[in-house]
């Protein structure tokens, strides 16, 4: 039914097998619709969040799927930039994943103010002593960089690759994609670390807040290189998950590995800065503040084995798993370690929010709780959706991965 | 009266400083303060107000102990405006993270204002402020009938969606001022500008006035060895001061580790 439009010499399955998984994809992001259009017609009333918990689900699910999506930008930059071929194997769909999650943020971002109409307001009284309205402009310009970065790989359907204007018109974006993807890593340098920033610049908070290296807080290139090494991470693991629907081959092993081994080496990194500033976090600013380090984690569910979780678990195993040949390369042990890394920045976008708003600071204030409720959980999971529905529609109808009729002839 | 403007830690040339002593020995728990509060600046309410995560008040009472059981059981009131903090360097935790420039710190009264119509809702500044004392306003604001009527003509009601706070009655300011220049006169005297809040308290607890001005009440007070500010040592530099000669009670005020001399 939609043959023509297959690009050729690949195989999909039949189209009432493709419609039907679409049809129900979009019946949970039917239902995330709904959701938003409560949130954005009755207000913020009609979620769980309050005068105590002004960020929540949102913001987390903002901070997760932007560093899940920082595989888009820093394997550009490894391609065009560090000028590692292999990657170029694998960009397309880090585009992809990298364009869902921007996407993504924008719209959260929107359901998460309190006057969608007036989000403008935040680049026409722009604040520049606002970690905020750094990470507004850099994400902006950046998912127009995706779009620009998305929109070659579109033209290249095989029936708008017939018209020349089309045809040419992809050509040249695609010989000047390096200045695109060289804007798009300094960009997306600049809002992951605003991201910690936001956070980090926060003094009257003193989970979150943190000492200041020039400028900037440490918990800003905190975020930078958490972003580098788990967006990588989440892009392999979107193959592999992508490899078993389609139960094909979709990318190279080495390709993989490559990329495996450059996003375990940043983990090692990553933890190896996280423990100084933690360790000086908690014999030096927290002090400061009146506060001991057990004093951020008072009690369930923001205990000391959440640090544990996020470091340990989630950290030092999967980039011991990474850093290894064999373990790299093995892949049951391969997505796992990737799934831990996704996880373990989830769950450090969501302490460093939502428990830094948990903690009261007034000696004489109480704790209070603070759980999602429906709006909130649909609108923050359906990115995932989105991602397995723009997936499904570009792998099907798009030369997404360059290596699939090579591994599968 | 002060003659000449001060400089403030910001560098910018400072008029006034305008500031609250509460003395916590004299509170009572009462709520006047901010029942007056409410009225004066249009503070909306819901025929529910059980939820105090969702319900409003710029100024809102704390009650501390000192943890004991009857019969040393001590119970203290805390009444919490909002701080109008300075910060270290004229940045209050609020104002420089707010990423539309919605709040703002008036270098001409100190004051921390929030301007309504431009906030988007964004709920940094309620992130950053370590006292709650920036509230969201969850739904619009619905008045009981025939009350629009009692509202107060010199504050804008807010919508829903922005974030509010206390503005130490700025209205009241502005109107000191308009009638101090309609008889000639550029200083406003310390009993032209109260706050709501101060003028209610029926224990005289709250003390409102020019924190640089040696000739108000306030200049002295603060300078009490029975006075202190909340969490100084995060460096928001606040305005707002409380006394007591109660240690324990100066000891809540700010966090301490175990075994650290309080001040």
């Amino acid at each position: 039914m939609d043959s023509a439009l297959i690009p050729q010499g690949v195989k999909r399955c039949p189209f009432p097998q493709f419609a039907l998984w679409i049809g129900f994809l979009s019946i949970f992001m039917l239902w995330a619709v709904v959701a938003a259009g409560v949130a954005w017609i009755k207000g913020l009333n009609t979620t769980n969040l309050n005068d105590y918990f002004g960020f929540g689900a949102w913001i987390t699910a903002d901070l997760a799927v932007i560093a899940l999506g920082g595989g888009a930008f820093f394997t550009g930059f490894m391609r065009y930039i560090l000028g590692i071929e292999d990657f170029k194997h694998i960009l397309n769909f880090a585009v992809i994943i990298g364009f869902v999650c921007y996407s993504s943020a924008l719209v959260i971002l929107g359901l998460d103010v309190g006057q969608p109409l007036r989000s403008w307001f935040i680049f026409w009284h722009a604040n520049v002593h606002s970690m905020l309205t750094e990470v507004a402009f850099c994400i902006s310009c950046y998912f127009t960089v995706l779009t620009i970065e998305y929109i070659p790989l579109v033209l290249e359907n095989r029936q708008l690759d017939k018209i020349p204007l089309v045809h040419n018109f992809s050509h040249n974006l695609h010989r000047i994609m390096a200045v695109f993807a060289a804007t798009g890593a300094f960009l997306s340098f600049f809002h992951q670390g605003s991201l910690g920033g936001t956070v980090g610049v926060l003094f009257g908070r003193p989970f979150g807040f943190r000492e200041h290296f020039a400028i900037w807080p440490t918990a800003f290139f905190l975020f930078i290189i958490s972003a580098m090494a788990c967006g990588p991470c989440f892009t392999i693991l979107v193959t592999r998950i992508t490899e078993l629907i389609t139960r094909k081959k979709l990318v190279k092993q080495n390709v993989i590995a490559k990329l495996a081994k450059v996003s375990g080496w940043l983990m090692v990194a990553y933890l190896a800065l996280k423990m100084i500033d933690t360790v000086y976090w908690a014999m030096v600013t927290l002090p400061n503040m009146g506060v001991s380090v057990m004093d951020m984690y008072p009690e369930s569910p923001f205990t000391i084995w959440i640090l544990i979780a996020e470091l340990g678990f989630c950290g030092a195993i999967p980039a011991i798993i990474l850093i290894t040949e064999k373990g790299r390369n093995n892949n049951f042990l391969l997505v796992p370690a990737t799934i831990l890394s996704c996880f373990g920045a989830i769950l450090n976008r969501y302490v460093m929010t939502v428990q830094t708003l948990a903690l009261p600071v007034l000696p004489f204030d109480k704790f209070v709780n603070y759980i999602p409720n429906w709006v909130e959980w649909v609108t923050s999971l359906a990115p995932f959706v989105y991602l397995a529905l723009l997936i499904s529609l570009s792998y099907r109808y798009l030369p997404v991965f360059p290596q699939e009729k090579e591994l599968n002839p | 009266m002060k003659e000449e403007h001060k400089e403030g830690a910001h560098g910018h040339k400072e008029k006034y400083k305008y500031g609250m002593v509460i003395d916590l020995d004299k509170c009572t728990g009462c709520g006047a303060c901010m029942v007056a509060c409410m009225t004066e600046n249009n503070v909306p309410f819901r025929k529910d107000e059980s939820n105090k995560l969702v319900s409003t008040a710029w100024m809102r009472v704390f009650k501390a102990t000192n943890g004991k059981s009857y019969p040393d059981i001590d119970v203290c009131y805390f009444p919490r405006p909002c701080m109008h903090c300075e910060g270290e360097h004229g940045h209050a935790p609020c104002v420089s993270v707010c990423p539309a420039t919605a709040t703002d710190y008036n270098y001409e009264t100190g004051i921390v204002s929030q301007i309504y119509t431009r906030c988007f809702g964004c709920r940094y500044c309620m992130a950053a402020c370590p006292y709650h004392a920036r509230y969201f306003n969850w739904w619009d604001p619905v008045w009981p009938d025939k009350m629009e009527k009692a509202l107060s003509p010199d504050v804008s009601p807010r919508m829903r969606g922005v974030v509010e706070k206390c503005s130490f009655c700025f209205h009241r300011f502005q109107r000191a001022r308009d009638h101090a220049y309609a008889e000639g006169r550029r200083e406003i005297r310390e009993d032209e500008y109260q706050t709501a809040c101060t003028q209610a308290c029926p224990a005289d607890a709250i003390i409102f006035g020019d924190l640089n001005n040696p000739e108000h009440k306030v200049y002295k007070l603060k300078k009490s060895p029975y006075a202190f500010r909340l969490l100084e040592r995060l460096g928001t530099n606040p305005k707002v001061y409380y006394l007591s000669t109660r240690s324990w009670v100066r000891r809540a005020g700010d966090n301490y580790l175990a075994g650290e001399r309080s001040k």
